[in-house]
Formats: structure tokens, sequence, C-alpha cells
């Protein structure tokens, strides 16, 4: 039985500035089926899908729907396609509720929250939802929020959708609901095509694949015809080994440990509960979670950037053998001690460098209070600049170019650069591969590797499991702020930690 | 096909706007000098209109105004030309170090007239108890202190609170007029005027009143540029205005730099109303400021917070000021007009940073025809 | 007494009611409008231009004014010169993406400076020995009470008594305030303010709901600068006399937490402390000169205190004074 092509692409090409987007693109999508679309990051996935759902224009080419030629020019238009897009970033009004979230720009008769409430709950029962219209956005969970999108654009009557990596956030169990409504949707007679650069997660959801690379299109495949290497090289454009190398620890040594930590934020919640682990040396160890489960937190704690209502982090400095507690210590006393903690956080533009700062600028973050004088000295950051370019491959016009203007693996390089750059004794790095290439990503799993070697305490933040897993010696899960199991790099499953993950949320419940 | 196509170009957009940072600086100046060029050839055009008088005359009249050999006192145009400059750039200099923070202080204004009693206050009462030079330190330093205080006090609220500094600062202002009219009151014996005081002026030199004030634009000028640029304070300045996080990261302590910079900010403020008061008025009402202190926040933004720039935006500014009121005068007009002129003349400079930041792109008639 | 301190209290809130009104429908679209001051200016001077051509075109003559024409002419003439204001202040921030606080500022100017140069001109024009110009006239009209205030005591005084200006300054507000919650115009307008990029993902025209409320905000805006000069000062324009009251209704805004009933109490109470120098006894010139501290020392202490107790209700749209630009990236 052939499908009938719901949306089809010709030819589409968009610019920004200098950056090509997207080339000469060609694509079709059918009803009744799931399309993914798979490429790496900055392969111009989201821009395409962009260009679907009315946000950006394209600068040359054709969209068909149904087979007739559609002009979107905004996101109007796409929803009269009865075209929705889920974005990765979610876009809700955090001060609204749900329900006015979903009805928000539909022009429809008469405004009725109540009528709108009914057909909403109705919505949910029909594909299994689990949604609370009357609650507000910013006391939602990641998924919640994900729900409340999804049901924004079915609320519409959308049967093309479009789903911007959605399982980023999720949990294997949340994935797994997730794909089951999917699939239900699309045995409903609906287009469903979704953005990812996960090859297991295609694989086992989708029925074809479109792949792009660099912002032009490779190629579709069936997806029972295509193993996970073929999808690989059609994304890369060669062959590569995707195994991280992971050493055996030695000299493994205490070196950061932290006892009975809890940490209250501003509305008084709890977000760091009775935490206590050991960092050592030699050792990567993995913290995994849900995202917003307290992992910013214990990063910054330890750094000095939160104030603790109890606990102690101690730390055991390597030279001169002293015990150093950390608790209610600036960064900057923390320093001061000869504690050589880096860390890169997960805002990499908003916390780790100043975007509208050059190369130089942002090397100098580090070092500028050094020296008496009350001028600043630019010879030895320009010199450290320089050679994280070299060395770090940084694609940049110069060591003078603001670093907001670098792509995400260049600025992330950049970060690291400097972070490693300060021969730290722990390292911290939170999502170090978020929003990078292939070959990026690699790089910085590489500069860990090699700091495991030196000695250095490295702890991970990350959310890939598949990737902590083969990176981390440990693995140490958390949920709700508490730490829910420490497990063994080496011998885990996905399953196992996505359990933990969710663990002390039920026991909430 | 060619059905399908008549109805897209009937539809698509004409055109559309991206953004650009690719334009390069010289070309950048260039957007900017045409649109003074422009705005200068619309203030002529519209004083030529309001005026009756013939369009070339008006600017005659504004050049003879400025730079004309018309003296005022013993002062020729010029030099009151330059003194207004440089109270205008030493106002937009104060600002410019909390602006760099993000920090919107709107206050210009009180830290100055608070800078400027506090000069008259040492002129009133110790003028004749003190040896000139001494006096003249006293009033630097009182006045310096006083601007500081006015500012730092919503700094402090900041710091700790986060409170709102734009409104915070603007009512500041209205309270430091609010103790000019009273003391005023006080020592006007009701008149509403204070008789110039003859102690405590900045000398002249030659036949210049005005040299010393000049001198300490300067001076202020390449000072602020040095500090904001070469030091490690303006560094922490800049970190803490482009991301509070970054800095808090690196172990900046944010409260003392928003509280350390609010104190240079305005202490800079005081200056200028001490320059206003022993450098020129030798007296004070509320209107001695007359709202330069907000002029000021244009001219910092202007200028890109650099300090060089804002010499040049100011001299416009002022020319702009004094010029058309010449004209306005000369035809028996309001003075006012020459706000009208400023205002105009600042937001075309305002509206033209787009074709620098944006550009316009066209669909091209190739795709449209495919 | 206090029945006529109170009156007065109303008649000097009228302005700031206005004015914070357009504040903060301009607001709730994420503009942060600082040039209210200039707008305000230029609904005031427009009402003057047009009610003094009207008046010359009538001869001078109360008795060959219409009094509809009357009340009709000023009225629109504020209106559209605030809108116009308005319409250049969102020209340059939406469509030119302009900084919207210097633009504000100099938007401030512009409106000052014209108020203070077509004052002067008309001043001029009458050959007038006072630095003012009198609209008496039309004052009057705009003065007409409801019959039967006087009836009612103190009471009629107090509710009654006003001109229609002040109960149409009411109106709008309450009208505001639904529109504002209970409305789908309201719903969307809200979210252009808070997250102009969902609202833009959602099919909603950010540039026209942004023009649209600043226009609006701005008009309603220079209807508190006509109604201070018709009104409160019975007709008389003098340059400068409006003073600083558009930015005593920005601040009122955060008084009202974005909430344009809010601003009817806040307004009333702010009048209230204009006033107050007059009312006590005993007072010198220069401990008046004192006392007139008090509202801006008020309008301080409550930026303090809403700073402190920070509710996610109660906080300023969140994109307030974020140009948007639909292909960032």
């Amino acid at each position: 039985m052939e499908n009938k092509v719901a949306i089809e692409l010709k030819n589409i090409t968009k610019t920004f500035g200098k950056v090509v987007a997207n080339k000469d693109v060609n694509l079709t999508a059918n009803r009744g089926e799931i399309l993914s679309i798979l490429g790496e990051n900055g392969s111009g996935k989201t821009t395409l899908m962009n260009m679907i759902s009315g946000i950006y224009f394209p600068d040359e080419g054709q969209i068909f729907i149904d087979g007739k030629e559609a002009v979107i020019t905004s996101p109007k238009d796409a929803f009269s396609y009865k075209i929705g897009m889920i974005h990765q970033h979610f876009k809700l009004v955090d001060v609204f509720s749900a329900a006015e979230n979903i009805v928000l720009g539909i022009e429809d008769g008469k405004y009725n929250l109540k009528n709108s409430t009914e057909e909403i709950k109705n919505i949910s029962e029909q594909y299994g939802f689990d949604l609370e219209p009357d609650k507000k956005i910013y006391t939602m969970s990641v998924s919640e929020k994900q729900t409340v999108e999804i049901i924004k654009v079915l609320y519409r009557g959308a049967d093309i959708l479009i789903l911007d990596e959605p399982t980023a956030v999720l949990t294997p169990q949340e994935t797994e609901k997730l794909f089951a409504i999917l699939r239900r949707m699309r045995d409903d007679g609906k287009c469903i095509i979704i953005i990812t650069h996960k090859l297991h997660e295609v694989l086992s959801l989708s029925d074809r694949v479109s792949v792009l690379r660099k912002g032009e299109y490779v190629g579709t495949v069936n997806t029972k015809d295509t193993t996970e290497a073929e999808l690989t090289e059609m994304m890369v454009g060669k062959k590569i080994d995707l195994n991280i190398q992971r050493n055996e620890p030695h000299d493994v040594k205490e070196r950061l440990v932290v006892n009975n930590l809890t940490c209250v934020d501003r509305e008084g919640a709890t977000v760091l509960d009775n935490i206590s682990f050991t960092a050592k040396s030699g050792e990567i160890l993995g913290i995994a979670g849900i995202a917003g489960s307290g992992q910013r937190e214990l990063l910054e704690s330890i750094a000095g950037l939160q104030h603790l209502s109890s606990g102690e982090i101690f730390y055991f400095n390597p030279k001169t053998d002293e015990k150093e507690n950390l608790r209610d210590k600036t960064p900057m006393q923390i320093r001061n001690l000869g504690v050589r903690l880096s860390f890169v956080p997960e805002d990499r533009l908003g916390m780790g460098l100043v975007g509208n700062m050059d190369i130089v600028d942002n090397m100098m973050l580090r070092s500028y209070t050094k020296g008496k004088s009350i001028f600043l000295k630019r010879k030895k950051p320009k010199d450290l600049a320089l050679k994280i370019i070299s060395d770090l491959e940084v694609v940049t016009p110069s060591a003078a170019t603001p670093v907001r203007k670098l792509s995400g693996g260049n600025v992330q390089k950049v970060l690291v650069g400097r972070e490693i750059a300060a021969s730290p004794t722990v390292l911290m790095v939170a999502y170090p591969v978020r929003g990078l290439d292939i070959n990026s990503s690699y790089m910085i799993y590489n500069l860990l590797n090699e700091q495991k070697e030196k000695g250095v305490a490295v702890i991970f933040v990350g959310e890939d499991l598949d990737v902590l897993i083969e990176l981390c010696d440990r693995i140490m899960v958390i949920g709700s702020g508490q730490i829910t199991g420490v497990v063994d790099g080496r011998n885990t499953t996905k399953e196992e930690i996505g359990l933990l993950m969710t663990k002390a949320k039920q026991k909430e419940e | 096909m060619t059905k399908s196509a008549e109805i897209k170009t009937h539809r698509e957009p004409f055109f559309h706007v991206v953004k650009r940072d690719d334009m390069p600086t010289y070309m950048a100046w260039l957007i900017r000098v045409i649109t003074i060029a422009v705005a200068f050839i619309i203030v002529g055009i519209l004083s030529s209109v309001v005026t009756g008088k013939p369009f070339i005359e008006t600017y005659d009249i504004m050049f003879q105004g400025v730079f004309g050999r018309i003296f005022e006192g013993r002062t020729t145009m010029l030099w009151k030309y330059l003194q207004e400059i440089a109270v205008l750039l030493v106002l937009a200099l104060a600002l410019t170090p909390a602006f760099k923070m993000k920090f919107w202080n709107c206050g210009a204004e009180g830290q100055a007239l608070m800078g400027g009693l506090a000069s008259i206050v040492c002129m009133i009462e110790l003028g004749d108890k003190l040896p000139y030079p001494v006096l003249v330190a006293v009033i630097a330093v009182t006045s310096i202190l006083a601007g500081a205080v006015w500012g730092v006090i919503p700094a402090l609220f900041k710091a700790w609170f986060n409170t709102n500094e734009t409104l915070f600062t603007l009512m500041m202002n209205y309270i430091a007029t609010q103790i000019i009219k009273y003391y005023v009151y006080i020592k006007g014996g009701g008149s509403n005027v204070i008789n110039p005081v003859s102690y405590g002026n900045f000398p002249a030199v030659g036949m210049n009143d005005y040299f010393v004030n000049i001198m300490i634009a300067i001076f202020a000028t390449v000072l602020m540029f040095v500090y904001l640029k070469y030091s490690k304070q303006g560094y922490e300045i800049s970190v803490v205005g482009e991301s509070q996080n970054t800095a808090r990261y690196i172990g900046i302590n944010v409260k003392k730099v928003i509280i350390r910079t609010m104190l240079i900010s305005g202490a800079v403020c005081g200056v200028a109303g001490m320059m206003l008061v022993a450098g020129k008025d030798h007296s004070i009402n509320q209107n001695t400021v007359g709202g330069q202190g907000f002029t000021a926040i244009l001219m910092s933004w202007l200028g890109q917070f650099n300090p060089f720039i804002m010499v040049f935006m100011t001299a416009i500014v002022v020319f702009l000021r004094i010029g058309v009121a010449k004209v306005a005068d000369a035809s028996y007009l309001n003075s006012s007009f020459s706000e009208i002129m400023v205002g105009i003349v600042i937001l075309m400079l305002v509206g033209c940073e787009f074709f620098i930041n944006y550009s316009i792109k066209f669909r091209s008639k190739k795709e449209a025809n495919l | 007494m206090i029945v006529q301190f109170i009156c007065r209290a109303i008649m000097l809130s009228v302005p700031l009611l206005y004015g914070s009104t357009g504040e903060i429908i301009t607001e709730k679209s994420g503009h942060l409008n600082l040039g209210i001051p200039g707008i305000m200016y230029t609904g005031a001077i427009s009402g003057v231009v047009g009610a003094f051509l009207y008046e010359n075109a009538c001869g001078n003559n109360a008795d060959n004014m219409n009094p509809f024409l009357a009340i009709a002419i000023p009225f629109l003439c504020a209106v559209l010169g605030a809108m116009l204001m308005g319409l250049i202040y969102s020209f340059l921030t939406v469509t030119l993406h302009a900084n919207q606080n210097v633009t504000g500022l100099a938007i401030t100017t512009l409106g000052i400076g014209l108020g203070n140069f077509l004052g002067a001109s008309l001043v001029n024009i009458t050959k007038s020995e006072l630095p003012s110009i009198a609209l008496t006239k039309t004052s009057a009209f705009f003065a007409a009470k409801l019959p039967f205030a006087d009836d009612l005591g103190w009471f009629g005084e107090i509710v009654f008594s006003h001109d229609f200006l002040t109960y149409l300054a009411i109106a709008i507000a309450i009208i505001a305030s639904i529109v504002l919650n209970r409305t789908r115009v309201g719903l969307n307008l809200r979210s252009v303010g808070e997250n102009p990029a969902t609202a833009d993902a959602a099919g909603i025209n950010v540039i026209k709901y942004r023009y649209l409320a600043t226009c609006i905000g701005s008009a309603v805006a220079g209807l508190g600068g006509l109604q201070y000069v018709i009104s409160y000062a019975s007709g008389v324009w003098s340059n400068d006399a409006f003073g600083d009251r558009g930015w005593m209704a920005i601040a009122l805004v955060i008084f009202a937490l974005w909430k344009p009933s809010m601003a009817i109490l806040g307004s009333f109470v702010f009048g209230a402390l204009c006033n107050a120098n007059n009312y006590i006894q005993g007072l010198g010139t220069e401990t008046q000169e004192l006392f007139k501290m008090l509202p801006y020392i008020v309008t301080i202490v409550v930026l303090i205190i809403t700073s402190m107790r920070k509710k996610r209700e109660h906080q300023p749209p969140a994109s307030l004074g974020i140009n948007y630009f639909r292909e960032e990236r």
C-alpha cells in the first residue's frame, strides 16, 4: 500500500548572513508514517523544519503540501496547513496555565477557557496523556511541558507533527511512553517528523530516515533496510569508530569528599537533599539524572556559588596532603587556598564565558587578578588564546573575535581549553558535548580521558546515557536532589540507570 | 507550473530583514556620518520653514552663533560652546561605567545637582573663612562626595534587593530638586534667586572664564577611557555588565562592583555639578543642570560607551542646541525649538543603527520564476 | 476641608492614572516606553493647539462654540498627537530594532521641546503679557458636572462632582483591566510581552500587537496631558508646568504591579501625597518645598518593598525592554 505524500520540499535553500544553513534540500514525508530527520548538530535540521512551521522563510525553493504549492510566511500559515511543530526549546509562556498556553493564538469565536479545558481533557484521554490544564507552566517538569506542547498542536487539529529532539530531556521510560503515543498517532493517519541525532531512536521508531549533512540533503533510506553504521556514514561523511576509549584508573586517591550536602533555593524548595559522595583522582565520575534534578546546584555548590544549608565539602590537596573544607567559601577564597578546581558550566556563554568579549579577554577571566598592578596585562592571556586555538583546532578568524560569533563546538573548545590550562586537580564538566558535532564531541571525550590519565578527578554531568556508560568509571544517579544509586560504568545498563533516575520521584508520590 | 508561480509571487513577502555583524567599521561610520549630514539638512529645512528665513541663512546664523566672534560677557561664544560641551561630556562620562555595567543610572541630574549644592554651600559658608586654595580643595572634595552619596544610595538597594534602578535614580533627581529649592528659598531670602557668590570661583585664564572646566573635561575623558579599557576594575565592570553569572563564576564580588561603580559614577556627576556652580554660574537653582543629565544618557549610548566618540557626539548636540537656539532667537521664537531639533537628530541616529546591524534582502527574480 | 482635599487629590491623580494605564498597556506588549513624559506633553499641547484654533475660529466667543466640537476637537487632537509619538517610538523599536531606553528618552526630549515651543509660539501669537495661554472657554465646556452632584452633599462632591475626563480615566483603567485578563486579545497581548517567540510561534502577529499596544497606550497617556491643562489648570498652559508627572506615571506602573485596576488606587495615593503640603497647617514656604518630596520618597519606598517581595505573578512582563527579531540566531 502506497502512503499519500503529505509534504514535499523542493530545492530549499536558507542562509544567515554568510552561513548557509540549508542548501538545495529535497524531502518528502507521507501520511501514516514516522519520518526521522537525522543529522549532526549544526547540520541544518532545525532550520529546515522552522521553514515548514513558518518561523523562517526560505531564500529559495518551494514547499508542497498534499501536492499543492504552499507559501508559509508565518506560523499562522503553517497552522492553516495543519502543520504543528514541537520545538526543542519549548515555546511556552511561564506565567500562563497549560490551558492558556494551548489556546494561545487561536481565533475561533468566543474566548472560553472552560470549554477549551474540556476539549484538552478529551484530547489527553484519546492519546493517553497526563495533564492538569490549570497548572502554571513554571511549576511543571520538562516532560509535562512537552506534553503541553504536543497537545497544543493537536488542539489546533494538526495532522503533520514535527518534533525537534523530543527525547533530549526525557528518561528512557518517558521516551518509551512518548514513542508509544507517536505510534498511535501514526496509526491514526498523521504524518510525524522527528528531528534527532540519536541513531538507536531512529532505528526503533521511524519508518524512513532522511539524512542531512552540513546543510545538504544526503539521502533517504527505509529504516528496515539500514544499519547504524550506514546511517553514521551518511551523517558524518566518512566511516568513524564510535567507541570511546576507557582505560583502567590508576593511582586512585580520595580528592573530593562531599558529606550530607543540603541546599535550599530561593523559593524554599530543597534542590539538594543530603548528598554524600567521593570523587577520586584518576577516574571519571559520571552524574546522571533528569534535567533539573540538582546537577547544576551540586556543581555550583562545590565551586562556591551556592549557599548551603548543611553539609561539608572536603578537598585533599595532593601537594600538601592537607584537608580543606570548601563550604561557605567564595570562588576567590577557594582559589586562594590553592585548590585547583576547574569548572565547565552548562551555560557556556552565560556563565563560563562572556559572549561579547574576544577570546583573549575570555582567557583573562581566570587570571586577571594576578599581580599587584591596577592595570590589566594582556600578554599571557593572548599567548594562551593562541595556544588553545592551535592545539584544539578552534576555527576562528582571530583571537580578537568575540566568542559569541564562534560555533557551538568552538565555543566549547575555548572554554574547556581555558579550564584545562589551569592544570586542575578537580575538573567538573556539565553537559560538555551538548550541541556539538561528532568530531568535536570526541575531541572533548579525549581531553577528559587525558585529564583522567594525568590523575585529575573528573566529574562529568551528562544527559546521553550511552556516552555516560561508555566513558565513566562510576556513575552516580540523582533524582529530585537525592542520590538514588551509584553504579559501575563497566557493567550497568541504560534501563538500570533510567529506573534509578525516576526512583526518588516515585518515592514522593 | 506558471500558474502556481504567479500565485506565489503574489503572496510571498517582497523582502525580509536579516541580521548582519560583518559590516566594516568604516562603513558603519560612513552611515552615521551620512545620517548626521541628512539630519543637518532636515534641521536647516525645518528652521527655514519655521523662521521664514532662507535655507542657507539659517546655517549662517548657526555657525555665527557658535563660532563667530560674538561675546557673552567677556568670553567668546566659542569658549562658551566648549564649556557647554565640557559639562555635557563629563556627565556622559560619568554615566558610562554604570551603563557598561548595565546599571541604568538616570540620576545624573540629581547627582550633579547635589555636587553643585555642596559647592555652593562651601562657597557661601566657608568662602570668607578659608584661604582660596584650601577653599577650592574643600569644594572639590565635598562636591565629589555629595555626588557619590547620591549615586550610591540606589546602588546599595540594587545590590541587595535588585531594586529597579531606573526609577529609583529618577526619583532621586526630584528629591534633589526639592532640596535645592528649599536651600535657594532659605538663602535667597524668599526670592528664589541666590546672587552669584564671589568666593571659590574657578580662576579665569587670560580672558577665558571656562578654561578650568574645559581642562577638567579633557582630563576626565582620557582618564575614563584608560579606566574602562585598561584597568582591572574596568574589566570587572564589563564582566558584570555582560553576565552577572559569569562574574560570580570567576569570583567577582558583584555587589562590591555595583557599589564601587556607582560611587565613581555619582562622584563624576558631582564634578559636573561643581563645574556648573564653581566654574560657571557661581550660583544655583533647580534648573542649573537643566535636563543635561538626561541628554547625557543619550550621549553615552550614542558614543557607544567610548569616551572619544562621546566627544564627537556631544560636540554635535551642543552645536545644535546653541546654534538652533540662535536661529530661533533671531526670529523671536522660543528656544525650545532647538530641543525639538536635538530630539529629531538623536532619533535619526538611533534609527540609523538599523542599517548597520541589519540588511534588507529582496527576493531575487531568478527564484521567483523557478 | 477633607472633602476638598479628596476632590483635589482625585483631580491631581487623573493625569497619573491616564499615564500609568497607558504605560501598563504599552509595557504588557514588552515595550518599556520612557517616552511617556514627552508623549503626555505632546497630548497636552496638541489639545491646546486644537482648542486654541477652535476658540479663534469662533471669534473667541463662547456663545458661538458648539459644545460637542469644543470637547471633541481638543480631545481628538490630544489622542492623535500622542498616538503619532507612539507611532514614531514603535517604528524605531519594532521596525528598526532600536534600543528602547534610548528611543524613549529621545521621544521625551522631543515631546517636551515640542510642547514648550508650540506653547511659547501660541503665547507669541496672542501677544499676551503673561507667559501662558488661557483656554478658559474650552475648559468650561469640559468642566460640565453631573447635575445632581450638588444635591448629594459631601458624597456627591466626592463621587459625582468631577468632569467627564475623570470618569473616562477610571473607565479606561477598568476596561483595560478586563481586556487584559478576560479576553483573547488580552491573552495574546500578555503573551507578546512575556515571550514574543512563543506568541509568534502560536501565530500571533507580534509586530501588530506591539505597534497597537504602544499607540493606544500613548493615546491614553496623551489624554492625561490634556486633562492636566484643560481641567486641572483650568485651560491655562504654561511651559514646564506639567513637570515630572510623566515619570511618576511610569513609577506608578511598578506600584500597581502592572494591573490597571491597581493603578486607580495608586494614582489616588500619589495625588493625595502631591497635595498634602497644602493641607497641613502652619507650613512655611520652605518647609512646603521639603514636603513636596513626599511622593518621590514614597515611590522609592514602594520600589524597595516590591523588589524585596518576589512573587512570580508580580513581576514585570518577562520580555520588557527587549526587542523581538524572529530570525535571531
